[in-house]
């Protein structure tokens, strides 16, 4: 089972009480953007065979949203980080012992 | 090709079974074909297919990384029904069905088509009202179904319980000659027929780029070395934004992991499919007398071929509910399948950014059912370079242009 550690809370939470939120960190255009721009937004995604950072929620627990890098082929988690980035930190940008 | 037949049974049985041939031959590739297929699952070779049978194109190749019918053509419920809510979408899934009807015909080789009939399980008001629409749907693109009473559920499902306490059957949405088929014997079964019309299929051969000259395609780079080609199509379901990658462009798709699981074979009690989609189960009785039943997928990516215990967990806890006599039956085997889901929950049949490249993909949780008339359409864009009226709606520019087939909301999940 997955298991992420909460950034805000510390708790050690698996799966069940957490909500997925999909890819991080996907640009989102203002008003005016093109069509191009707001595809890109909505729909196309990264969907790496590895390292993919995404967003969470600590749904049942402390409720905050945070971001994680896993890989998804292994399932090993590399870390965790608050939501209030732009771009994941740069000791999360490659997966531990690679 | 031999054909199959009672009398080739007889006369092999008299000579000890020493005049089989193999199914399909073993190819190494060709320097050059007129078509690629990468990706010899159900979808892939069912292209190839139908591009010698309804286009005479011949020279084609289907490459695979793996060994055929070894991803989710492998993995799947085998359930097929055409009960969708949107035109496009039951347009292609009941020219596929009514394909699986006579395929064992086609094909000489039996892939133990059973229309035995699928029922979708009504559990709350609001998919009473969903399903009845529905019905209503399918009286207009001329898809049998009908909305049916508890009772009638009851006659065709004895061992369903009505009263649970938490998800009571208020009805059902009954597609009489929905069904079920053996999922490796539609792979084999079209891998021996393309291979009769001369057509290679290379197993074990992974692709690790693709060539292309001013915004065209000219071949792919493979672990079996390169290949030359006019037209590439991508049939690779979970793999294909890995292979978009190669060729260039991005794909509205998440690659997750959907669950299924098989209980120990016991006597059959349930000749029909039953699908739950609130609780995000379905259950049918293989010939076997396994109870197969799927599962809901996870929610974030992955490509483990694995999935969440607690998905497990909630699908059969709520399927007890249904059907109490499985309570105490042993599960034999869990798995996993690497599905490719898409925005709307619609696939992708498409032509692509780089001319002479097409894709299929897309296909999310319901692939299986889809196999004959996906590669009915596929083949069709391929031989005339654009898509035809099945294909046409399910183009890759919808997500750019907001013309969804939605059914995400119409289908809920189990799909």
């Amino acid at each position: 089972m997955l298991i992420l550690t909460c950034p805000y809370c510390g708790v050690r939470a698996d799966e069940t009480e957490l909500a997925p939120g999909g890819e991080a960190h996907v640009a989102r255009h203002g008003p005016g953007a093109s069509d191009e721009a707001f595809e890109a937004y909505l729909f196309l995604r990264a969907n790496p065979r590895g390292l993919h950072y995404e967003r969470w929620r600590h749904a049942h627990g402390c409720g905050k949203w945070f971001h994680a890098a896993r890989d998804t082929v292994t399932m090993g988690v590399v870390g965790t980080y608050p939501a209030q980035v732009t771009e994941p930190p740069a000791e999360l940008s490659r997966p531990r012992g690679s | 090709m031999k054909h199959y037949s009672a009398f080739a049974i007889a006369r092999e049985a008299l000579r000890g079974h020493t005049g089989w041939e193999r199914a399909w031959r073993a190819a190494s590739p060709k320097k050059h074909y007129d078509v690629i297929i990468v990706g010899a699952g159900g979808h892939g070779l069912a292209t190839a297919y139908y591009l010698g049978k309804n286009f005479g194109i011949t020279n084609v190749a289907v490459i695979e990384k793996g060994w055929l019918g070894g991803g989710n053509t492998g993995r799947n419920t085998t359930i097929i029904r055409s009960n969708y809510l949107q035109d496009p979408s039951a347009a292609i899934y009941e020219k596929s069905r009514s394909l699986y009807e006579t395929m064992s015909q086609d094909l000489n080789y039996n892939v133990m088509y059973s229309p035995r009939g699928v029922m979708m399980l009504a559990q709350t008001e609001h998919e009473v009202r969903g399903y009845r629409r529905t019905a209503h749907a399918n009286a207009l693109q001329g898809v049998e179904t009908q909305f049916i009473t508890p009772e009638r559920v009851k006659e065709l499902c004895p061992i369903i319980e009505l009263k649970g306490p938490r998800y009571p059957v208020l009805g059902a949405l009954w597609q009489p000659r929905a069904g079920t088929a053996r999922h490796d014997a539609v792979a084999w079964g079209y891998a021996r027929a393309c291979s009769a019309m001369g057509m290679d299929i290379i197993q074990k051969c992974e692709v690790t780029g693709v060539r292309s000259e001013n915004g065209r395609v000219t071949g792919v780079s493979t672990s079996k070395g390169e290949i030359g080609c006019d037209k590439l199509c991508m049939v690779v379901a979970g793999h294909s934004g890995h292979l978009a990658e190669m060729a260039g462009f991005r794909l509205p798709i998440e690659s997750v992991a959907l669950q299924a699981l098989v209980s120990e074979p016991i006597k059959p009690c349930m000749d029909v499919v039953v699908m739950a989609n609130t609780v995000h189960g379905y259950m049918s009785q293989s010939d076997k007398g396994e109870m197969v039943i799927g599962g809901g997928a996870d929610g974030y990516n992955n490509y483990t071929q694995r999935g969440s215990f607690h998905h497990i967990e909630e699908t059969v806890r709520a399927l007890i509910e249904t059907f109490p006599m499985i309570s105490r039956l042993k599960m034999l085997r869990q798995w996993g399948g690497i599905v490719d889901m898409t925005g709307d929950r619609s696939p992708i049949i498409s032509t692509t950014p780089l001319t002479g490249c097409f894709i299929n993909c897309g296909w999310g949780t319901g692939g299986f059912k889809a196999i004959p008339g996906s590669g009915w359409a596929t083949a069709e864009m391929i031989a005339k370079g654009t898509p035809g009226p099945l294909a046409a709606e399910f183009g890759l520019n919808r997500f750019r242009e907001g013309r969804f087939i939605d059914e995400s909301v119409a289908a809920g999940v189990a799909h």
